[in-house]
């Protein structure tokens, strides 16, 4: 037995032999899985940095200085201060006369053209408002400050160079002249970009704005909620405490699962086909986007609770069924409480899908251009997926900027979203 | 070379040696399926006035036929233990009082089991007021996470037995002092249930079932994960509680069985095999499997 026992090699001997092997196996993994973080921090980093350079101008803007006389004889020469009146006067000829004035020497139609497109369009409707707004200022001169066309915005934000040679550029030498001029006299300034964040779209860059696009964002999204959350959390909760265990119910199970794989855009197609063309909801309404985005959330939403229900342990169950509490009242006090976290995640994930859905929107025509604000799920109005698509596919060099400040607010929002999730989770979740 | 042959053979002599071993208590065994036909429960199946009748239980997982044409009475204050190796179905059995089985994918229960003149086995019961009058305490501790006046008063509050809340909080006072856990818990009433240690979990869950102010009350196992002192303190609780009400416990401890019961039954392989006093059983028990049972030589 003794010889038996010298002649086999220690068990310890084998051990230590195949340590090295297993270190450097572990050592490996260990590099890969360091590896692959590192990548995906560069690559977001990457993502971060071409959005926040590229996007972080766009929440500034060029204004111009005018001095603004405001002419009763031009404005109002019946001196009746109607509103109707107030509303269609021309009020670009203000601007006009403003600009003539600050640079008498220019005479030339052409040259006056070219002075005149320096501000933009947007400049009207400042005035016409502010008249509007207070009629007083009727025979008054001030002094306003104007948002400039988006070619002098891009000039001043160095995003179009001077040194190109003049035909190849959209601002020709004189009117780059002029901007020198005016920015000497300090009536050329970059500020805050309000309108930015309080406008709708526009075909101006200068005017477009992103909260038409987030205010039917919000929309589309309470539809969504309120019609996915309660449907989702019941299925979840019948199929998993009540259902009995049949073909049925696993042809059910089979379905919701599949549907949780539809390409989006086929979600889309429906709602085109139920709810626009057979029910005749408004087109690009937040009503009919919420719905089709409710259901393809109600898949996720579904699957992540039956999830939660699962991961609750069945001695829970079985403690409250056997001091006699119904079926109802034991999934009531004792399951769904601490279901509550994971059902929350998986809701959140699914509305952080549905923020960021453009494909079945476009069928429902969420992507029209839609200038006004909604009031209510019944207006028309884009989300901001769709509009950061819309200004990508412009022309114009000043809506690069916008798109990826768009792409900010965006993640803003998600980002709000996710942190919403986990306080409501932290505050749900039993920690004994 | 020829050391290692040498090894070989030794090891698988050993294997060889295991393998006769393991056939012999197979042989064993099967002696016992064999003979199961006409196997008669010994001893006395019947009580007087009981309080609980079994009749002719079958239970079924599936094809698995768990429990065979099962005869017992349980009595009226009293302690009826059940024994038997793993997997005899003494926990199904036991199961089939309050209809927990009803819970279990598959399982089907046929037979008679009266209790105050009603098959509680029927389909048309409702299960509710039956587990309100059979209670039951499980293996492993399982409060509910809520604080601990929560786990005992959600009984009482789901069948609306305190009319306020100075009655519901009499009924939590005096189910926590007959569970023995009063003293324990007094100061701590609103900290989770979850937070206490295993055996005054488990004595929690006896003050949770008593709440409800059962009349029988069954336990599956309740010492399997406990020390012995919160074992012996179990223990006097059941000796205690057995004035009021009747206890039917599953157990894998002999010593326990025989401590706390008047009566025990004895389960093999889904059969019956012997029911009498517990002192009957342990000192002269009436059937071969039951003595090597007891006397330890399988299970």
């Amino acid at each position: 037995m003794n010889k038996l026992a010298s002649s086999r090699p220690k068990t310890i001997d084998l051990i230590n032999a195949s340590l090295p092997k297993r270190h450097l196996s572990e050592k490996l993994f260990r590099s890969i899985g360091l590896i692959s973080i590192m990548m995906g921090l560069m690559f977001l980093f990457m993502l971060f940095y071409g959005i926040v350079s590229k996007g972080y101008t766009a929440f500034q803007q060029t204004f111009i200085q005018l001095e603004m006389n405001f002419d009763e004889q031009l404005l109002d020469p019946e001196g009746t201060r109607h509103r109707d009146a107030l509303s269609t006067v021309d009020y670009s000829g203000l601007v006009k006369a403003s600009l003539g004035k600050m640079f008498p020497d220019v005479t030339d139609r052409n040259e006056k053209r070219l002075l005149y497109s320096l501000v933009s369009t947007g400049a009207t409707y400042q005035l016409r408002k502010m008249v509007m707004d207070k009629p007083a200022l009727i025979g008054q001169a001030q002094q306003v400050w104007v948002p400039a066309d988006d070619e002098v915005d891009m000039l001043i934000k160095g995003h179009v160079m001077r040194d190109v040679p003049e035909t190849e550029r959209r601002l020709r030498d004189v009117q780059i002249s002029w901007l020198d001029q005016l920015e000497a006299k300090e009536k050329l300034v970059l500020k805050f970009n309000t309108a930015f964040f309080t406008n709708g779209d526009s075909r101006e860059p200068e005017l477009a704005g992103i909260w038409g696009a987030l205010m039917g964002s919000i929309y589309t999204l309470i539809v969504t909620l309120i019609l996915s959350f309660p449907m989702g959390v019941a299925t979840a909760i019948y199929l998993e405490e009540f259902a009995p265990k049949n073909k049925w119910t696993d042809l059910i199970e089979v379905n919701i699962n599949n549907l949780a794989a539809v390409p989006s855009i086929i979600f889309g197609l429906l709602g085109l086909a139920v709810f626009i063309n057979f029910m005749s909801f408004p087109r690009s309404a937040p009503l009919v986007g919420g719905l089709v985005l409710a259901f393809m959330t109600l898949p996720t939403i579904i699957i992540a609770s039956r999830g939660a229900l699962k991961s609750v342990p069945p001695s829970i169950r079985e403690a409250a069924l056997g001091v006699g509490a119904s079926a109802m009242q034991t999934v009531y006090f004792h399951v769904l409480p601490l279901a509550i976290p994971g059902i929350l995640t998986g809701t959140i994930i699914g509305m952080a899908r549905a923020l960021g859905e453009t494909a079945p929107l476009l069928m429902i025509g969420m992507v029209a251009f839609i200038v006004n604000i909604p009031s209510n799920i019944f207006d028309p109005a884009t989300v901001l997926p769709v509009q950061i698509f819309l200004w990508a596919d412009s022309p114009e060099r000043a809506f690069v900027e916008r798109t990826s400040a768009a792409i900010m607010v965006l993640l803003g929002f998600l980002f709000i979203m996710n942190a919403l999730a986990i306080i409501l989770r932290k505050k749900f979740e039993r920690r004994w | 070379m020829a050391d290692i042959v040498e090894i070989e053979q030794q090891d698988n002599q050993i294997e060889r040696r295991k393998k006769e071993r393991r056939k012999q208590t197979r042989i064993h065994l099967q002696t016992a399926i064999v003979t199961r036909d006409n196997r008669q429960t010994i001893g006395e199946i019947t009580v007087a006035d009981p309080r609980i009748r079994c009749t002719d239980i079958d239970v079924f997982y599936g094809d698995k036929h768990a429990v065979r044409n099962v005869t017992l009475d349980i009595g009226r204050q009293e302690i009826i233990a059940m024994i038997g190796p793993s997997g005899c179905g003494k926990s199904t059995f036991l199961r089939c009082f309050n209809r927990m089985n009803d819970t279990i994918e598959n399982c089907h229960v046929t037979g008679k089991i009266m209790m105050d003149g009603q098959d509680i086995n029927d389909k048309s019961i409702d299960v509710v007021p039956l587990r309100a009058k059979v209670g039951m305490v499980f293996q492993k501790p399982n409060p509910f996470p809520k604080s601990v006046y929560e786990n005992v008063a959600f009984g009482p509050r789901i069948h609306g037995l305190a009319k306020d809340k100075v009655e519901l909080d009499e009924i939590v006072v005096t189910s926590l002092k007959r569970a023995g856990l009063w003293e324990e818990v007094k100061d701590r009433l609103d900290q989770p249930g979850t937070s206490l240690s295993g055996g005054q979990q488990q004595r929690l869950c006896i003050a949770r079932a008593i709440a409800v102010n059962p009349e029988v009350i069954l336990m599956d196992e309740p010492c399997s994960a406990l020390d012995p002192i919160a074992t012996t303190k179990i223990e006097e609780l059941m000796d205690k509680l057995c004035a009021d009400y009747s206890i039917v416990i599953v157990t894998h401890n002999m010593q326990q069985a025989a401590r706390v019961s008047h009566r025990t039954a004895y389960f093999h392989l889904g059969d019956l095999i012997e029911v009498g006093t517990t002192e009957q059983i342990f000192t002269k028990p009436g059937h071969q499997l039951t003595e090597d049972y007891i006397t330890g030589r399988f299970g």
